[in-house]
């Protein structure tokens, strides 16, 4: 409470030092005055911030602009790089590259995170300091953990090659996990699920801890096998969380570069080049502008779309 | 997590079971953790032992990571060496047995404040305008509520390289490229949303009824926001910080595509510590290892609020 006394003592402050003008005016506002009184600034902000940058790029990506040559003749060029996109074999290279991310990490992750889950759930000794440290990754920057991992998997002086020699006794140096063009991929499948598990893993939690207990008890009484209660009880009941999960995971993983970029930056070849290291190579490598806007905006569609979905999910977990 | 789970009075887990679970949870969380404590490890090696094959798990531990991350050196020759007069502090000796000298400080120093700076500016001006736009979602009845709510949260869901194009092109124009006032406001901009969202949760649950009986006090609307209902919303407003905080700290995208020099940050920075003949590991380490540190705090200071933290206060505990 001394919080409170605090906060209080500094607001009457601030109240006394207030000109008499002023705080009438201020004092005497209505309830919609100061309800649009609030919000305006957070609006604001992001009209400046998302929503004119994002009419920016719709705008631009009508044109040939180039942000490298600002004094050239801006012409318009009607939808020719959505076309261009459409048809351009690299980029539906680079999609078919983040689908191939986003499946495999979420399968991997949601396996992992949801058994972890089941096991924390049991309530063993200890399980709370445990469940924070598994949590850590998930913390962490994806840009300093991508450039750490490059280290942790070099192939000889790097960590995860000798210990897949010491469990299965091949050659360390005999594969390279991010020079190899198979095995590039699993490398940031295998830092993501690493790194991602534990959000998996806390969002299943919640959602086992809000199953009331009657409901077993209650099936207990009916003789329901331990199976049984697993699929008709604990699967239904913790499904809206999982597909929270899968969704978030999903809409972050498709607009992932941090950990790209520094893993693997779309390497070996252009095996690891998701769309949003297509994007940052067409924008700020080849100054494609008008082009990389229209990818832009491609993007954000798809990621809208999901975002609507998740919205509605949100609702409905709330709702519960 | 902190809070203990219900024990179920019939289905209670056996011993056994319990055994096995821990067992297998203990085991990833330990495989989990594992390359966190390498590169802790790594970070008091010597240049050589972090790059020796097989690794090497023992070692003589040693700080000339830490030492080479916070200077600039400079390989010399013998006789060059020998003209100099003899070093003065540990440090000095140190980098003089690998025949380099110090030429001055590195720019790790710098790039951390502008982390600390940026982050604590962003996560201020978010805040603020948070906690009053929460406050007015939770209290009022605003036309158009679940359509500018949705608004807000969408601006979060666009992938950062999708505006950057026209923000680079924005900042240019404003001269706000590579300056610490162009991030702050960036930031706050994406930081907005969480803050909207986290602390409208917040705010929901402390009872209207106290604010209430302050406005039959004879307080005004806005008097009791700032007597009754701060106060009650210290913690939410604590923790959103946290979570605005750890974002503006760990964030890359943005901070590699618009700075450069003045304005960058760690995790751009990070990368590009190289030493002598390639990419100076322990020193990359000893880099990690500090700005992980206030990140390990955080996240055991916010184990109560970090799932709803995650889920934009979706789900509560």
């Amino acid at each position: 409470m001394n919080d409170r006394s605090q906060m209080s003592t500094l607001a009457e402050r601030a109240v006394a030092r207030t000109p008499r003008r002023l705080a009438l005016r201020f004092g005497g506002m209505s309830d919609r005055a100061i309800a649009w009184l609030f919000i305006t600034p957070s609006v604001l902000l992001l009209l400046a911030v998302n929503i004119f940058p994002l009419l920016w790029t719709i705008q631009l990506s009508f044109t040939n602009y180039r942000a490298n040559r600002p004094n050239a003749v801006l012409r318009y060029v009607g939808l020719d790089n959505y076309r261009d996109i459409l048809t351009d074999p690299e980029v539906w290279q680079a999609m078919q590259a983040t689908a191939h991310f986003v499946l495999w990490s979420i399968a991997l992750e949601l396996i992992l995170g949801f058994g972890l889950a089941l096991l924390i759930n049991r309530g063993f000794r200890g399980h709370s300091f445990w469940t924070t440290i598994i949590l850590l990754p998930m913390m962490l920057s994806p840009a300093v953990v991508g450039n750490f991992w490059t280290f942790l998997l070099q192939p000889q002086i790097g960590l995860f090659n000798s210990g897949i020699a010491l469990v299965t006794g091949v050659d360390p140096s005999s594969f390279q996990m991010i020079g190899d063009v198979r095995l590039a991929p699993w490398s940031i499948i295998m830092v993501d699920t690493w790194m991602w598990t534990p959000y998996v893993m806390l969002i299943c939690l919640a959602g086992l801890r809000s199953i009331p207990d009657y409901i077993y008890e209650a099936a207990e009484v009916d003789r329901a096998s331990p199976l049984r209660q697993f699929w008709s009880i604990t699967l239904p009941m913790v499904m809206p969380f999982v597909m929270l999960a899968i969704l978030f995971r999903a809409i972050e993983n498709f607009k992932m570069f941090d950990m790209v970029n520094l893993l693997t930056s779309g390497g070996p070849g252009s095996t690891t080049e998701v769309a949003s290291i297509t994007l940052k190579r067409e924008a700020f490598e080849k100054w494609r502008t008008g082009y990389s806007s229209a990818l832009a905006i491609i993007l954000f569609v798809t990621v809208f779309g999901a975002a609507n979905i998740y919205v509605k999910a949100l609702n409905r977990v709330k709702q519960r | 997590m902190s809070t203990p789970v219900t024990a179920h009075s019939v289905a209670e887990p056996s011993s056994r079971s319990k055994l096995i679970a821990s067992l297998l949870v203990v085991t990833y969380a330990v495989i989990t953790i594992l390359p966190l404590l390498w590169i802790f490890l790594t970070g008091f090696k010597t240049p050589p032992d972090s790059i020796a094959y097989p690794p090497k798990v023992l070692f003589e531990p040693s700080v000339e990571g830490y030492v080479n991350l916070f200077t600039t050196r400079s390989r010399q020759t013998p006789e060059f060496l020998a003209t100099l007069p003899p070093p003065q502090t540990w440090y000095e000796r140190l980098v003089r047995s690998r025949n380099m000298v110090i030429g001055g400080p590195s720019k790790v120093v710098p790039r951390f404040v502008n982390s600390v700076v940026i982050g604590f500016g962003s996560t201020f001006l978010a805040v603020c305008f948070g906690t009053i736009a929460a406050y007015a979602f939770s209290r009022f009845r605003v036309p158009l509520a679940d359509d500018l709510l949705f608004f807000i949260l969408s601006t979060r869901m666009m992938p950062p390289i999708a505006v950057a194009i026209p923000i680079y092109l924005m900042f240019r124009h404003l001269g706000l490229t590579d300056t610490k006032l162009g991030m702050i406001l960036l930031y706050t901009a994406v930081n907005v949303s969480l803050a909207v969202w986290l602390l409208k949760g917040f705010m929901d649950e402390i009872p209207r009824e106290y604010e209430e009986a302050a406005m039959v006090d004879g307080y005004t609307r806005l008097q009791a926001f700032f007597k009754v209902v701060l106060p009650q919303a210290t913690t939410g407003i604590a923790a959103t910080a946290i979570f605005c905080l750890i974002f503006a700290w760990n964030e890359y995208a943005f901070a590699v595509l618009l700075t450069s020099g003045d304005a960058q940050t760690m995790p751009p920075f990070i990368p590009f510590i190289i030493g002598e003949g390639g990419q100076d590991w322990p020193a990359v380490a000893a880099a990690t290892t500090i700005f992980f540190i206030p990140i390990l705090c955080f996240t055991i200071l916010l184990r109560r609020h970090l799932l709803r933290g995650i889920t934009f206060g979706a789900v509560r505990k």
